[in-house]
């Protein structure tokens, strides 16, 4: 009867796996399809990653999304990290900032996409490089935020006291004791905002305009005209790239300690 | 006073965020609903909204969220259970959340090609006589894309509640002659409610916003709030109309989360 149960579990699990898996490794292998589309395999070849790398446009477009994504991390780590330690140096109203922090959390990206764009429209931001930067910071600050501040709560505030009892400035209390404590929050939020950005589609679709496009807006257009091989050689690269940072994480967590639940993206 | 107002200087950053980004936008989306496509203030557009389309429109896309929540519970609930069972199960969920990291316009295309006239879908059917029809821009494709889109983000906070049971309350309910179904309906089920009530927010919320897909997927068929949004600001220019739809979306979000809670993804 248990290994009869245990069986049933094994083969379930195996066919979710599958379910899940089998599309990504569907993109993947058409990808060297010499036959242009994604049914019935014709022969191999590479065709499409030599497309891929002459793509000047395509290019400019990957580096474009990494700009963005690397800018806009860097600074929301840097905002939303101060941001922490003020809410938790708050005596007061602590619960009510933490819900303003997390509305864009929890807001639906169609919402921010279409309010961000009144915002830049308003305020007479052209449509760009600028604003797309600007939203990645904005809806990166309040994760950055919430992986910081678990840290600060788990820090000794007696450390604190104690620096500024034996005379450290308060720069020294920051880059000495406060700093290093909440390094893998930071470290954490920074990776999280890194991988918002990258996946973000919706948001950047709305703020974008004609001349400044990121990946994830560029595969929608080509998606939409249909099937491209193209955007499988596309994704068998990302997909590398997906498992490298998997594999930088996991390497982070025997480290640092921090679980595998803080890493799922909207 | 002067000493403190410098001491608070390093948050200024984030509480012009704060004004800017979070408190602004949801004004501006509130004002701007209050004005119809001439430019002219007017209710007309929350008038329109009460139409049959529109409130068509709102209960087809609550009916796919909750469809698509439901699966995806009904798939999550056995997968994180078996799953927290298995050696090395914390390598396994990063294995089921890796899928969660590919970018999502990839994974809906993979499925126009998966489900096309002649794609593997097709393919299959044939294999076992059912024979090909039609798949994409269908609402069985739009509900099967969005559940597997979603499925991670419902697998994890269930899994990390199950994770976080105390294993002696089963051990107890057998003990004290409880049958497999009523130590789960009694005691599992219930002590895990909290993680199946993070995931339904983190699916149902974003399913009802979905537009991308909609228009991938299911070929234009199926429109959801989101679909709405998306089409009034940038392909009919209506701004009003679609901050109109925004603010119901809103009011939507905020009693979802009053009645589930707020709870971080995967917490």
């Amino acid at each position: 009867m248990r290994s009869n149960t245990n069986s049933f579990a094994k083969l379930f699990l195996i066919i979710i796996f599958l379910i899940l898996y089998a599309p990504i490794f569907y993109l993947m292998i058409y990808s060297f399809n010499s036959g242009g589309s994604m049914s019935g395999f014709d022969g191999f070849t590479l065709d499409w990653y030599r497309e891929l790398l002459g793509d000047t446009r395509m290019l400019i477009i990957v580096l474009n999304t990494i700009v963005i994504a690397l800018l806009s991390a860097l600074i929301a780590t840097i905002i939303g990290t101060f941001g922490a330690i003020g809410i938790h140096s708050l005596k007061r109203n602590k619960n009510s900032v933490l819900s303003l922090n997390n509305v864009l959390i929890v807001s639906p990206d169609v919402i921010i996409g279409a309010s961000f764009l009144i915002l830049f429209t308003i305020a007479g931001i052209r449509l760009g490089f600028y604003s797309v930067l600007l939203s990645h910071i904005a809806f990166s600050i309040p994760i950055v935020v919430l992986m910081v501040l678990p840290k600060l709560a788990e820090m000794n505030s007696s450390l604190i006291d104690a620096a500024r009892d034996l005379g450290a400035t308060r720069w020294d209390v920051f880059t000495k004791v406060i700093f290093p404590s909440i390094t893998p929050g930071i470290f954490a939020g920074f990776f999280m905002a890194l991988t918002y950005s990258l996946d973000d589609f919706a948001v950047t679709f709305f703020v974008t305009g004609n001349g400044f496009s990121t990946l994830s807006v560029e595969i929608y257009s080509m998606a939409r005209q249909g099937v491209s091989l193209t955007i499988n050689a596309l994704s068998t690269v990302l997909f590398l790239f997906t498992l490298l940072l998997v594999g930088i994480y996991y390497i982070l967590t025997q480290r640092g300690g921090f679980r595998v639940g803080g890493w799922l993206r909207r | 006073m002067n000493r403190r107002m410098m001491r608070h200087l390093y948050m200024v950053p984030y509480v012009v965020w704060i004004l800017v980004f979070v408190i602004t936008p949801i004004l501006l989306v509130l004002y701007y609903s209050f004005f119809d496509i001439h430019g002219n203030f007017s209710i007309i557009n929350y008038e329109r909204f009460f139409t049959p389309v529109y409130l068509k429109l709102t209960i087809n896309s609550f009916w796919y969220a909750f469809l698509i929540t439901f699966i995806s519970l009904l798939v999550a609930y056995p997968t994180a259970y078996l799953l927290v069972k298995t050696r090395h199960k914390q390598l396994w969920l990063l294995l089921i959340i890796v899928p969660s990291w590919i970018n999502l316009l990839l994974k809906a295309y993979a499925f126009i090609g998966i489900f096309g006239a002649y794609g593997a879908a097709n393919q299959f059917l044939e294999f076992i006589g059912v024979g090909a029809r039609q798949l994409l821009f269908t609402d069985f494709s739009f509900v099967f894309v969005a559940v597997y889109i979603f499925i991670p983000f419902m697998i994890l906070p269930i899994f990390n509640a199950l994770n976080g049971l105390n294993p002696a309350l089963v051990d107890a309910a057998n003990d004290l002659g409880a049958s497999k179904w009523t130590t789960f309906a009694r005691v599992i089920f219930p002590l895990t409610i909290d993680g199946v009530k993070t995931g339904c927010q983190v699916v149902f919320i974003p399913a009802l916003s979905l537009f991308m897909l909609t228009r991938l997927i299911a070929g234009n068929r199926v429109i959801t709030l989101g679909t709405a949004i998306e089409q009034h600001f940038l392909v009919t220019q209506d701004w009003g109309m679609g901050s109109t739809v925004a603010v119901f979306l809103i009011l939507i979000m905020f009693v979802m989360i009053r009645l589930t809670g707020f709870r971080r993804r995967g917490v």
